[in-house]
């Protein structure tokens, strides 16, 4: 954000104000003038896109907050209410419920990505951290917000989760007792979920904040993992180079996002949330939304409550510590050859994970879940710190230019490509 | 003359303590009124006790009534389930604890537990399982006739909660 900006305001009016508050400067450096790797490819506009994924959410979900009311008894109604009587309130609501799951499919990519390529390495541990946080706080934001509707998913998911802090000795059930306000989930359940529902995504927008000024304090990484020696030779400003290739990625999202509201709004969700919460019935067969499956497989695969509880909060911990827990100097996955290959297993691994969490827990299911969970740890506390001791990386390029040049050297056949 | 010490105790540091202590204190109190708020509020704790009558439940029936929000199991046992839950060894329960100890005697036909899985929370199913009395369709645990747990990943047997007798057919929850 320091450093980068030619910005010369014009006019007299400009000069006036940038002497006093130099915001356009600031704005300048780090959306025109800042810049970006010539290397990046198509997983680096995610970042654009969980933006607008959080203003999107915002927006719906402040004008869902001035029709919705927070009161036990007629919740469920005022959903429907705005289903049935607001004007386009069906698809304000869908955008929201949908624009929930299309903000994690794409942090997932995002977390992905950030894995793949080394991202989390010196100097970007602090970047990656906060990224983390960012993560815990969308988790806990989406979960209170699937309470909000009061049906019985809301209610039995609510009730499951405030009761994993009951594990904890001692204080656990005070805890419980806390977050519930009563002797069971219920009215005043409901009603702190909403208030803090409102805020944390405002908490989380001041995160993102920070995650952006270390971003831009160190650097972006890119696919080569290589650090950029010459800003003349190695990058391109990002207006209109990173501008146009973020909203270019975003339209084609959108056009995704936009099939779910329009022509599936209910497939990610699931019908049980369409009955209203009877806290004298369990469902069935209850399960959480989609991108929280994995962690809940691994709660599920260990047969002893606390020690469930302390790996499920474990897996997502673990993240944190990655930066020291991977012991290689190389970044991108590109020049580890190793890496590369456990990747892609711990990728399918955390994919199988979530599968599982939407099985029954029964038979074969409980076993291939322990064997994944076991799996999840071990890569990230047995192989990645052996495999940085182990592994030879393959020959890098010197600078980023040069693995540019070397790749549209091989594919002649792209004409005109200037690099 | 003014002080010009410059080690052992003297005024300022007097003036530090004090100061840092009232702050302490008075962020404490601050505090507690935030953290108060949080717990079950005056019209919670209102509805916390339960009459029932038991008159209308028949051998081998199970009603579900509700006391502070939470889902209370009244099984009417048959002889044979109470034979069956006192004749379990010790050994073999997770969570040990004799049929006697979770019923009033003279009334030890009925059991009377909180509906609430241990593990986290689900309403078990009354007459499924193995054992004459409750599966919870959630994680899979198993509650026997007495509404001990027989099969995990529930921790405990499902709570008594406090009440007492009445009248013969009358109980009083809370
Ligand atoms: C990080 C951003 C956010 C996420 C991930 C998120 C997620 C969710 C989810 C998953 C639901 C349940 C949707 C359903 O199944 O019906 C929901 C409901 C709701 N959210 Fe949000 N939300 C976010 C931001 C906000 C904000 C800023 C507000 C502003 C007040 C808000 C207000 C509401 C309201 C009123 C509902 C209840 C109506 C309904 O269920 O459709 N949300 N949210
Ligand atoms: S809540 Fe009953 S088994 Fe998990």
């Amino acid at each position: 954000m320091e450093g980068h900006s030619t910005y010369q305001p014009q006019g007299k009016i400009a000069r006036w104000f940038e002497s006093r508050l130099p915001l356009v400067g600031l704005l300048h450096s780090s959306a025109v003038s800042y810049p970006t790797p010539r290397n990046l490819n198509y997983l680096w506009t995610f970042g654009g896109i969980l933006t607008f994924m959080l203003i999107c959410q915002i927006v719906s979900g402040i004008v869902l907050a001035m029709h919705y009311t927070a009161y036990a008894p007629v919740s469920f109604a005022r959903v429907e209410h705005i289903m049935r009587d607001v004007n386009y309130g069906w698809l304000i609501r869908y955008i929201h419920a949908n624009g929930a799951s299309m903000f994690f499919i794409a942090v997932y990519i995002h977390i992905f990505r950030g894995m793949y390529y080394g991202s989390y390495k010196a100097p970007r541990e602090v970047l990656w951290i906060l990224g983390v946080i960012i993560y815990l706080l969308m988790m806990a934001t989406a979960f209170m917000g699937y309470v909000l509707p009061w049906g019985q998913m809301s209610y039995w998911g609510a009730t499951v989760i405030t009761n994993l802090f009951s594990a904890i000795p001692y204080v656990g059930e005070t805890i419980v007792l806390w977050l519930w306000g009563g002797y069971s989930v219920g009215d005043p359940t409901l009603n702190r979920f909403f208030s803090l529902h409102y805020l944390l995504p405002f908490m989380i927008a001041g995160i993102v904040g920070l995650h952006i000024w270390a971003l831009h304090h160190v650097g972006q990484n890119n696919p080569d993992g290589i650090d950029v020696k010459s800003v003349a030779k190695d990058t391109v400003p990002f207006t209109p180079y990173a501008t146009i290739k973020d909203v270019f990625a975003m339209v084609v999202f959108i056009m995704f996002f936009a099939w779910f509201v329009f022509y599936i709004p209910n497939y990610l969700g699931h019908s049980d949330n369409y009955i209203p919460a009877n806290p004298l019935a369990t469902p069935a067969h209850i399960v959480p939304e989609w991108y929280f499956l994995p962690f809940y497989a691994i709660l599920r695969s260990v047969p002893d409550k606390l020690g469930g509880v302390l790996a499920m909060f474990g897996a997502i911990a673990v993240l944190a510590f990655l930066p020291w827990l991977d012991t290689s100097k190389v970044r991108s996955a590109r020049y580890r050859p190793l890496f590369k290959q456990f990747f892609w297993i711990f990728a399918v691994v955390a994919v199988g994970l979530g599968y599982l969490g939407a099985m029954p827990a029964e038979g074969g299911y409980v076993i291939a879940s322990r064997i994944l969970t076991v799996y999840y740890f071990v890569h990230f506390l047995v192989i990645l710190p052996v495999l940085g001791l182990i592994e030879r990386p393959s020959v890098m390029p010197a600078s980023i230019a040069d693995a540019v040049l070397a790749r549209g050297a091989k594919g002649a056949a792209a004409p005109g490509a200037k690099a | 003359m003014a002080h010009t010490e410059t080690s052992g105790t003297n005024r300022r540091d007097f003036l530090y303590i004090a100061t840092g202590a009232v702050g302490t204190v008075g962020a404490a109190a601050l505090a507690w009124p935030f953290i108060s708020q949080l717990q079950p509020d005056q019209s919670v704790l209102a509805l916390s006790t339960t009459e029932v009558d038991l008159s209308p439940i028949s051998e081998g029936q199970i009603v579900t009534v509700q006391w502070r929000g939470k889902p209370i199991f009244i099984f009417n046992r048959a002889p044979k389930d109470v034979e069956a839950a006192r004749a379990v060894p010790m050994s073999q329960l997770i969570d040990p604890q004799p049929d006697q100890d979770r019923v009033k005697s003279g009334h030890d036909n009925f059991l009377v537990v909180v509906g609430i899985c241990t593990h986290l929370g689900c309403v078990p199913l009354g007459h499924q399982g193995n054992y004459d009395g409750w599966f919870c369709p959630c994680h899979g645990s198993q509650y026997d006739s007495s509404g001990r747990v027989r099969v995990g990943p529930a921790p405990l047997n499902l709570p008594v909660p406090p009440y007492t007798f009445t009248s013969d057919t009358k109980i009083v929850i809370g």
